[in-house]
């Protein structure tokens, strides 16, 4: 941090004697420079800061990593072939030895030898990465200063960075992508080298204990994903049930009959619905509307699990009412006055023209909306997570727990794991099924939309 | 001939003698299906305002109680041979003194029949494990009082807290309440000679989490939203802005390179945040060794998630700007860089704040990538930076909500109100931001 601020401090002051000699260059005349001072004096800044932060950043991301690898070398052959688990235990004991704080067991003398190493390479390493990135600091900026005449096209040069700065922030979302791809996908295919594809896509039976102990009966645990994308249907549903009559029927009465002053409150209102965090709604699911249920369906004779798929379902379907309201109007506004005014003109009812020119017409607009509903409701996680059940039950009865995909993600990932186990990797392997399936709806909706809306003029 | 043979069809088609009478009870039937739908339509937006005033209701009802925490008045001895015994004031001296002892004098004094030792401890429990602290915290603070006797409030348990505010059915036979019947009795007792009251429950806003509902606080959960959106707003308006300038003002048209980060945008807009969550254990956690539960991880992951939003507000803001501006700004010779810094982008300056605070408001509700981060775990400290453990609020609704103790669940409730009230206040500052500032072209 130290290290950061000083580099910017050495930029700051290469910015403000650069631009100190711009002036004198100039010799009172601006005009005779290729590039205004300030041109000058952020060209000098950049110069000086960017590769001695690169450097120093390069340091510090992989630093580590090159250390840990000069330190193994140290480490007999015959102490590296030990289960990657306790192998990663002694990495880490060693990192810790070396910054000087207590190991958590008595540690083998081979770890403290290697962290004696790694203690060495890092004083020399990081003495090393401080001194060249200001060496780098300096000589840009001595650089920088040098050419400073009024021929140099400072402009030039600071425009072409900061445009590859800006190119360089737009492809951070195809980073992000390829980062969830692979991420994804390296871990669930560890999985599959497990548990083979098909028994995750077609097993019946879900339960990802895995054994603390080898001779533990049941010690492999059963992966298979059905029911979990049995309950997510189920849930999914349950809450288009809800949202798609209540979403499109809003939809209809906002764009066809409201008055533009009951619009333009109902609408923000409506709205408010998706700006109210998950986890409230969570909250909602899990300590009003379940008990609800459950208590209703008592009183009238029926077994109602305190859990059940319809009070997580019911929930999600209220928060996904905005979704398909507001995705239905888009398309009910697009919809051109001329063909409202033909119907009425033809003396249809205004429930007549919406049903029988509107709605038609609008239809792809609407099932896009619907489908993006149902991705939101697919991927939605604190409902579900706080309202359905642990329980993999492979059922279609709403009273009943299920589990989804989401909550089995959470289920495994929280708490202390072992990044290996196939019980951790199962949630990276739901994950993807996740990810494509969102993504396959979205484009789904982006073809429906493409492909079968009706172009007026 | 063919004019003649469809109209005798038409002709065929209608009933046979449309009377009058007929044609009126179609079109009453027509108009009464319009009334119908019209209805239907309507009720279907009452439904929806309905449900969501169903929704702040029910959580403000179970949020109230929380703001209010039963205290019980004793009258403490704050004796010099307990606190201070060889005359020492120094602060360590006070600070490690017996005050259960004080404690126990001052219950002693009130109930001098309860000698029992199993019917002392539970005397001792109708007060929380928190009245020690706020005692010696009353000395530390004022040393004075030492060798006096006061008056003094200190916090109930969440049982008898629960008892006071009307949860506990006494008619119940003793082992379903968490409370006994003599501590009912005592409780009885000190209501009738007004030692109980309810006050403002400070704790709630200056602790951090505990095991023990009446000294559990929001505070942690808070600072570590604060970080979290701190960390976020550093990285993800930067970027989104630099993304959203780029592809509207420098990015070459019809280029598959920039046709593809677009796909992408959008795409990311409509991944699940859990998915973002995994992405952020794989790479922040197990590739790049960053601390666990940390803000700093939690705020890179949450960067992500906001990126999308930004670059679209962005856009559309930029977008709006009439071209003639730009077209005036090259007129008299200005470079891209130029026209974009010295004018787009100062336009713009509103609509972008307003997409920003809406994407932050978006970060601040988020909680199941955090999940996925590690930020669940129990923490009872105030974090203090963006490396140190923590906790978001909205996580603490989660765990709160999760505990089977009515009192958390009550907390977890005023939790929510808390995070819907900075919500609110986000977004009330960016359509004040909208209203304010933006210039309709």
């Amino acid at each position: 941090m130290t290290i950061m601020l000083t580099i910017l401090l050495l930029a700051a002051a290469a910015y403000v004697l650069a631009r100190r000699r711009a002036w004198a260059v100039a010799a009172g005349r601006p005009a005779s420079l290729h590039s205004r001072p300030v041109y000058h004096a952020w060209f000098a800044a950049l110069i000086a800061a960017a590769p001695a932060l690169a450097l120093w950043f390069l340091w510090l991301l992989f630093g580590e990593r090159l250390l840990l690898a000069l330190a193994e070398t140290e480490l007999p052959p015959a102490f590296l072939e030990q289960p990657a688990f306790t192998l990663n235990f002694h990495l880490e004991e060693i990192v810790r030895l070396a910054q000087g704080l207590a190991p958590r067991r008595p540690p083998a003398p081979e770890v403290v030898a290697a962290a004696e190493v790694y203690a060495r390479y890092q004083s020399i390493g990081s003495a090393t990465s401080i001194a060249g990135a200001f060496a780098l600091a300096l000589a840009g900026a001595a650089l920088a200063l040098r050419w400073i005449s009024p021929e140099f096209k400072a402009r030039h040069h600071v425009e072409r960075w900061v445009t590859y700065t800006l190119f360089a922030a737009a492809t951070v979302s195809v980073l992000t992508t390829v980062g969830i791809v692979f991420s994804v996908l390296f871990e669930s295919i560890r999985f599959f080298e497990r548990i083979p594809i098909t028994e995750f896509l077609f097993g019946l039976h879900w339960s990802p204990q895995t054994a603390i102990r080898e001779d533990q009966i049941g010690a492999s645990g059963s992966f298979g994903a059905v029911p979990l994308f049995a309950g997510t249907l189920l849930v999914t549903v349950i809450a288009l049930l809800v949202a798609g009559p209540l979403g499109l029927l809003s939809a209809i009465y906002l764009s066809e009959y409201a008055g533009p002053r009951f619009r333009a409150v109902a609408k923000p209102v409506l709205e408010l619905l998706a700006g109210i965090p998950t986890v409230v709604y969570g909250f909602f699911a899990a300590l009003t509307v379940a008990p609800f249920i459950r208590d209703l369906g008592a009183s009238l004779g029926l077994n109602v699990a305190s859990e059940s798929a319809l009070a997580a379902g019911g929930v999600m379907g209220i928060m996904i009412i905005p979704f398909v309201s507001s995705l239905s109007d888009d398309a009910l506004s697009a919809v051109p006055m001329s063909l409202r005014e033909a119907s009425l003109g033809l003396g249809a009812t205004r429930a007549e023209t919406v049903r029988k020119v509107i709605l038609p017409a609008a239809l792809p607009g609407v099932i896009a909306g619907f489908l993006l509903a149902v991705s939101r409701a697919i991927g939605e996680t604190m409902i579900v997570v706080m309202a359905a059940g642990l329980a993999a039950n492979l059922t279609a009865n709403p009273f009943e727990a299920v589990t989804t995909v989401t909550v089995q993600i959470v289920t495994l990932l929280v708490g202390d794991q072992q990044f290996d186990s196939a019980k951790t990797l199962a949630a990276f392997a739901l994950g993807l099924v996740l990810f494509m399936g969102t993504l396959l709806l979205n484009i789904a909706a982006l073809y429906v939309l493409k492909t079968y809306r009706e172009k007026y003029d | 001939m063919t004019e003649m043979v469809r109209s005798t069809a038409v002709a065929d088609r209608l009933p046979a003698r449309p009377t009058a009478d007929a044609a009126q009870a179609r079109l009453r039937r027509r108009y009464a299906a319009e009334r119908r739908f019209r209805l239907i339509g309507l009720l279907a937006v009452l439904t929806g305002f309905g449900l969501l005033a169903l929704l702040l209701f029910t959580v403000f009802a179970q949020a109230w109680p929380a703001f209010l925490q039963s205290k019980i008045r004793l009258e403490v001895a704050f004796a010099e041979d307990v606190i201070a015994p060889d005359g020492e004031r120094d602060r360590a001296a006070l600070m490690a003194a017996s005050y259960r002892s004080l404690l126990q004098e001052a219950l002693d004094d009130l109930f001098p029949e309860v000698e029992d030792r199993r019917e002392e401890r539970a005397l001792k429990d109708l007060l929380s494990p928190a009245a020690e602290l706020e005692l010696r915290d009353m000395v530390v603070d004022n040393p004075a009082l030492v060798g006096t006797t006061q008056q003094v409030w200190l916090t109930a348990a969440d049982d008898v807290d629960q008892y006071v505010k009307g949860y506990v059915d006494p008619s119940l036979p003793e082992r379903l309440r968490r409370l006994t019947d003599d501590q009912i009795g005592w409780l009885q007792w000190l209501e009738l000679h007004d030692r109980v009251a309810q006050k403002f429950n400070t704790a709630l806003f200056t602790q951090g989490d505990s095991r023990e509902p009446e000294m559990a606080g929001l505070w942690g959960a808070v600072v570590g939203s604060f970080w979290l959106v701190v960390v976020t707003l550093v990285l993800s308006a930067p970027l989104g802005i630099a993304a959203a300038v780029y592809l509207e003002e420098f990015a070459p048209k019809n280029n598959r390179w920039v046709d593809m980060i677009e796909v992408n945008i959008n795409n990311l807009a409509a991944v699940p945040s859990i998915v973002f969550g995994l992405l952020g254990l794989a790479v922040f956690l197990n590739v790049m060794n960053l601390p666990r539960s940390a803000p700093l991880v939690g705020g890179l992951t949450l960067t992500l998630i906001t990126l999308p939003t930004i670059v679209v507000a962005t856009r559309a803001t930029l977008r709006s700007i009439p071209p003639s501006i730009r077209e005036a700004a090259y007129g008299i010779g200005a470079s891209r860089l130029q026209v974009v810094g010295h004018h787009v982008l100062p336009l713009a300056l509103p609509g972008i704040m307003t997409g920003t605070i809406i994407g932050m408001a978006h970060a601040l509700g988020e909680t199941a990538p955090l999940l996925m981060i590690g930020m669940v775990a129990f923490v009872a400290d105030i974090p203090d930076g963006p490396l140190s453990p923590a906790t978001a609020l909205p996580v603490q609704i989660f765990l709160w909500a999760d505990s089977p103790e009515r009192a958390f669940i009550e907390r977890s409730a005023a939790a929510i109100v808390v995070l819907l009230g900075f919500l609110i206040v986000m977004n009330a500052a960016a359509v004040f931001l909208r209203q304010r500032f933006q210039i309709r072209w």
